[in-house]
């Protein structure tokens, strides 16, 4: 029987708090801290940046997190992320120079996980999911596809001595359940095994969310402490029992109702939630609260594993104009109404362009549920426009208007915001597991 | 009159165009009640969309519900040009649901 492993969730994002990662470091007795930084967004992001001189494919802000948790950090506790992006080679290096000066890093071992860009041989007859097109149909456009790759190549790092484990687009369960299989000399081939460590990186994956952030509402559902919010810890033990904690004396809140949330959110079939390592069933799961803080999570299932693994299309689309210009007090509503329409009837007249390319919406009044007309006046309503455009000079052209109507618009509009900025979107396909080879390279 | 937030608690996720929002009731016994309130066609008024876009999934076991509505993000997070592209405060539109006090 192996001892208990205890992983820690570091951050649920890219843009993440810093000092919870500090204090799992600190005084969450972990041996392995977490990173997940990469949203489906992010790698598109970074391939775009890296035709820009001095720009990084990978999230540079990485470094900084290690910066400020390398002094508190056990020597024994692992680190993994998938902060690598686009480049997981580039930051394992970096990374890798920044623990040669440390006094607290001596003998650290950086592995770089790489293989989930398939860009140079994606099929271009491969069928987008949800739509009649294949990746052929977007040329150019197309600027990154990474495959979401299993534990295995991380897990296999960490067997090579590694302890400091830089992945690009590896599934985010599965960056957790790398070091929980590598510890307890799991299979990552065996589908009913990965179950266990892979639902624990479903929970763990967002961090703060499943110890009580992202869940108080202001009167029913209370959460102590949401400033010191504690990010989660599993403990998991040989025989695959699994115990939810967090750093005693920290904020937040760790309930059935907290993990239910977080189970369930993003999962559109329970009954068959995939990953690359196996097809989770969570309906069988069981939450129970065993202490203050504390949950027991027994009976997950595994139903197989997927044949195809999905991936991540970076798509250039063109360009995204917002503005917009608030109003206060008396008639607030009628004088932002006023707003939309002398810009749309300006849109068609003086651009000569088709005003149902807009987007409108009345902030403060609608804009969240904009097929709902409240009977209510409110005190004050943002008018907002927005424009998604191929075209530069028309997304220039919205922000213009919006600014025009400080002094050509209804009376007393303030606070007017514009942005132009080019986007990435993204779109998803399968492809066959052969055409994607995981492969770790450790660097020292 | 009642609303889904006396009952249950809600999170919502996205995958596309399509949210995904997680319904539970804070106590057991009141699941055949929040049932009765997630029926598709209420969902789908509520949110204005069309009846066949939504799906109502209970999951007994967890005592919970998954509220699948398609189409609800202007294409989704990446291309939304919404204020929510995410669709992350329908969770908290979806409580607002009302029906008859059983």
């Amino acid at each position: 029987m192996t001892t208990p492993y205890r992983v820690g969730a570091a951050t649920g994002f890219a843009g993440d708090r810093f000092e919870p990662a500090r204090v799992l470091a600190e005084s969450g007795d972990i041996d392995a801290l977490v990173y997940e930084c990469l949203a489906e967004r992010t790698i598109g992001l970074a391939q775009q940046r890296r035709g820009v001189p001095g720009a990084v494919g990978y999230d540079e802000l990485f470094l900084h997190r290690l910066d400020d948790v390398l002094p508190v950090l056990r020597p024994e506790t692992a680190v993994l992320t998938n902060a690598g992006a686009a480049d997981p080679t580039a930051l394992a290096r970096a990374v890798a120079e920044r623990l040669d000066g440390h006094p607290r890093a001596r003998g650290r071992v950086v592995a770089a996980v790489t293989g989930d860009d398939i860009l140079d041989r994606l099929p271009s007859d491969t069928p987008v999911l949800g739509t009649e097109l294949t990746i052929g149909d977007f040329g150019d456009r197309v600027v990154s596809a990474n495959a979401y790759i299993g534990a295995g190549a991380a897990v296999e790092a960490l067997h090579a001595g590694a302890d400091v484990v830089i992945t690009g687009r590896m599934g985010d369960a599965a960056l957790f359940a790398a070091p929980i299989a590598a510890h307890h000399g799991w299979d990552t081939e065996d589908a009913d095994v990965m179950a266990v460590p892979t639902l624990v990186g479903h929970l763990l994956e967002c961090g703060g969310q499943l110890t009580g952030g992202y869940f108080a509402d202001g009167g029913r559902k209370v959460v102590p402490h949401l400033a010191t919010l504690g990010f989660p810890i599993a403990e998991v033990d040989g025989d695959s029992t699994v115990t939810l904690g967090k750093v005693d004396d920290t904020g937040g809140l760790l309930t059935r109702a907290t993990v239910i949330e977080q189970l369930l959110y993003e999962i559109d079939d329970p009954s068959a939630y995939k990953t690359p390592d196996v097809t989770l069933d969570l309906r069988s799961v069981r939450i129970e609260e065993i202490g203050p803080d504390r949950v027991r999570i027994v009976g997950e299932r595994a139903a197989g594993k997927p044949d195809l693994l999905k991936a991540s299309v970076g798509i250039r689309d063109g360009y995204l104009a917002t503005g917009s210009i608030a109003y206060g007090g008396l008639g607030a509503l009628a004088r932002a109404e006023l707003a939309l329409a002398i810009v749309t009837e300006r849109w068609e007249v003086v651009h000569g362009r088709d005003s149902a390319e807009l987007r409108l919406d009345l902030l403060g009044y609608n804009a969240l549920q904009p097929w709902a007309r409240p009977d209510v006046e409110p005190a004050e309503v943002c008018a907002r426009f927005a424009l998604r455009t191929w075209e530069a000079d028309a997304a220039r052209a919205l922000v213009r208007e919006v600014e025009a109507l400080y002094t050509n618009g209804p009376a007393g509009g303030g606070g007017v915001q514009t942005a132009v900025r080019e986007t990435t979107g993204i779109v998803s396909v399968l492809v066959p597991r052969d055409l994607v080879q995981p492969r770790m390279e450790v660097l020292r | 009159m009642i609303v889904l937030g006396d009952l249950a608690h809600a999170r919502a996720g996205d995958k596309g165009d399509t949210s995904i929002i997680m319904v539970a009731p804070y106590a057991p016994e009141d699941f055949g009640r929040v049932a009765a309130l997630l029926t598709p066609p209420a969902v789908a008024s509520h949110l204005g969309v069309g009846a066949d876009a939504v799906d109502v999934r209970a999951v007994v076991e967890l005592g919970a519900f998954t509220v699948i509505v398609r189409g609800a993000l202007d294409g989704g997070v990446t291309r939304s040009r919404g204020v929510d592209p995410h669709g992350k405060t329908l969770s908290s539109v979806l409580l607002r649901l009302a029906g008859a006090k059983p």
